[in-house]
């Protein structure tokens, strides 16, 4: 059986069915790598590429198509020229890289770094604030053993309200009149195109997504045994060693994951500053709104080369992290 | 002192999470004339905000059944092409698996706005546009590989036993699937399901690029765009009040399932 996982990958807290704990039946820790005769694999095999046949063919179609067209689209130039007679014909040529050398140089160039250090500036603020508070919170929910399903339902109430909704109740918040500058005592213009809408975006954005973070560590946290504590403590550790030697590093592969999918959720940003904010607004104006608004006013060629930039930021992202901090976020999965 | 902070505590982070969407509640039950108080119940309440929603000419109603429709559809369509793939990822031997669940799992990490560029041209072309299919087909490029990584947890969990013994006496690999591992996953294919339609309906960018028409918007969209009756000024008890309506039905359905849900959205986590 190849458990590679530690004990994090044992089932979360408070699913019903027993954790894959103790030794393996027959037959279910395959590692798929052929070690093991196949048997009847082949006949597994044939019966597996058609129950998957559906899946990678809808997602051929809404994702390997779209690819394929962006990346046509991103080396092409649509414009409107005047041909011999004088007459107007729309032609779309061959640009090469163009589109791409355009994101950096000029007024659209201009207008592409200032989105892309927005959504960076976005990500790594959000998804640290994000970290620390569902952190904090899952801790102190750890401990409160009575009002934990309180605390679970009311975790999950940001969660269900939609992006665009929150978004328009924290624009209602953040309003000039609205209770946030009441609370405040100050006339701050949140929404305005200012430093104070990217505060806005980022405590938005925080408040739907950190108690997410906290859930998936405390399901994390619910598996640490509570033995290793008392074993701790008999040594005569205190709460902030037991914290830093013990609950951190146990916790740390549910963290990652929360963290990770995190990141890459906000680099996608898109409904809160759209909706909160607006459109084409520099100060919180990011990739995926820069696309957006390219497609919607038909400049398909810049809008498929900001798309596949933004794409290749978020495999970037995804690369550094793993390779960085080693989260095993697809071993995981494959892990039985 | 333990005894002293984990009440407080738990009082902070729920005052946290709520509070943002009680002055909501507060602000749709207020009339318009009061709408710029502060005070922590509305005094005089009135549905005022309501009946605007209602009725009038800003097609409310209509663009809740179009959510239902999307999300509704989504979810069945996502369900049905995922249950099958999820069981062979979980269950079957066959190579390449690492390979092609690292590949469903990592188009989780696509950004729709690359899908929009040309699934616009393309659905412009096939005149698509304004229409349901357009919003629900690509919901299915989020929805689709976030059901079949749950359901795939989800399978796992389940005595592979079961499936032996049937096979033992006589089922094929398919009728084990249909006769013991269905019904035994239901619990997960329902939480699943409410996952997805959640996610599904809470869609915004697809929905806000595809239609254009006012009667086939969603209600997210719909919502968003509501105009105020004296020109500029934005309507937001209007506004607040249609978001509740909006969210009141999910926040329940997820309140009265929190336990499945949870144990669904973590262990897609931490699986």
């Amino acid at each position: 059986m190849t458990h590679t996982s530690t004990g994090a990958g044992r089932t979360a807290a408070g699913t019903p069915a027993a954790a894959p704990a103790g030794p393996a039946p027959v037959g279910r820790g395959r590692p798929g790598r052929g070690r093991r005769p196949r048997g009847r694999a082949d006949g597994q095999g044939r019966l597996a590429a058609a129950l998957l046949s559906p899946t990678l063919a809808v997602l051929g179609v809404v994702i390997a198509f779209p690819i394929a067209v962006a990346i046509w689209d991103s080396l092409h130039t649509t414009s409107e020229e005047l041909d011999a007679d004088g007459l107007v014909v729309e032609g779309t040529r061959f640009t090469g890289l163009r589109n791409y050398a355009d994101l950096f140089r000029g007024e659209a160039g201009d207008r592409f770094l200032n989105a892309l250090w927005n959504t960076s500036f976005f990500t790594v603020t959000t998804v640290v604030l994000e970290t620390l508070l569902g952190l904090g919170m899952a801790l102190l929910m750890h401990r409160a053993f009575r009002g934990r399903a309180l605390f679970r339902a009311s975790v999950l109430v940001p969660w269900a309200i939609p992006t665009a909704i929150s978004a328009l109740l924290w624009r209602w918040i953040f309003s000039a009149d609205g209770v946030a500058n009441a609370v405040l005592g100050r006339e701050v213009l949140w929404t305005a195109d200012g430093a104070a809408a990217k505060w806005a975006v980022i405590l938005a954005d925080t408040w739907k997504t950190a108690p997410f973070v906290a859930l998936l560590v405390l399901a994390g946290l619910q598996i640490i045994p509570a033995e290793v504590y008392e074993a701790a403590r008999v040594d005569g550790a205190n709460a902030w060693q037991r914290f830093w030697s013990i609950t951190l590093p146990m916790v740390k592969p549910a963290l990652l994951v929360a963290v990770m999918f995190r990141m890459l959720d906000s680099l996608r940003m898109f409904d809160v500053p759209q909706v909160l904010i607006g459109t084409r607004k520099p100060a919180v104006e990011t990739l995926s709104q820069l696309a957006w608004d390219e497609a919607m006013n038909l400049r398909f060629g810049p809008a498929a080369a900001c798309a596949i930039a933004l794409f290749l930021y978020i495999i970037l992202a995804a690369y550094v992290f793993v390779r960085l901090l080693g989260a095993d976020i697809i071993g995981r999965g494959n892990a039985r | 002192m333990k005894r002293l902070t984990s009440p407080l505590s738990l009082i902070a982070v729920v005052a946290f999470c709520l509070a943002p969407f009680y002055w909501m509640i507060v602000s749709s039950l207020r009339r318009t004339n009061d709408i710029l108080d502060k005070s922590p119940l509305p005094s005089p309440w009135s549905l005022e905000n309501y009946r605007a929603v209602f009725d009038g000419g800003n097609g409310f109603v209509r663009a809740l059944g179009n959510s239902l429709v999307v999300a509704g559809v989504t979810t069945v369509l996502t369900l049905i092409v995922g249950v099958s793939a999820a069981y062979a990822l979980a269950r079957l031997d066959f190579r390449f698996k690492r390979l092609v669940l690292a590949l469903i799992v990592s188009t989780s990490m696509f950004p729709v706005s690359l899908l929009i560029v040309p699934l616009l041209r393309l659905f412009t072309d096939i005149g698509w546009i304004n229409s349901y299919q357009a919003m629900v087909v690509p919901n299915l490029s989020f929805a689709l590989p976030l059901a079949v990584w749950n359901l795939t947890v989800f399978f796992r969990q389940l005595p592979f036993e079961l499936e032996q013994a049937a096979m033992v006496d006589g089922c094929t690999a398919g009728q084990a699937f249909r006769k013991v591992i269905l019904p035994l996953a239901a619990p997960g294919v329902f939480t699943t399901a409410i996952i997805t339609f959640v996610i599904a309906w809470n869609e915004y960018m697809i929905a806000v690029s595809m239609v254009n028409e006012q009667s086939m918007k969603t209600a997210n969209v719909i919502v968003a765009q509501f105009t105020g009756q004296h020109g500029f000024d934005q309507p937001f008890g209007t506004q607040m009040a249609a978001g509740v309506v909006v969210t009141v039905p999910l926040v329940i359905v997820v309140l009265v399932f929190q336990r499945r849900i949870v144990a669904g959205l973590t262990s897609g986590g931490l699986k």
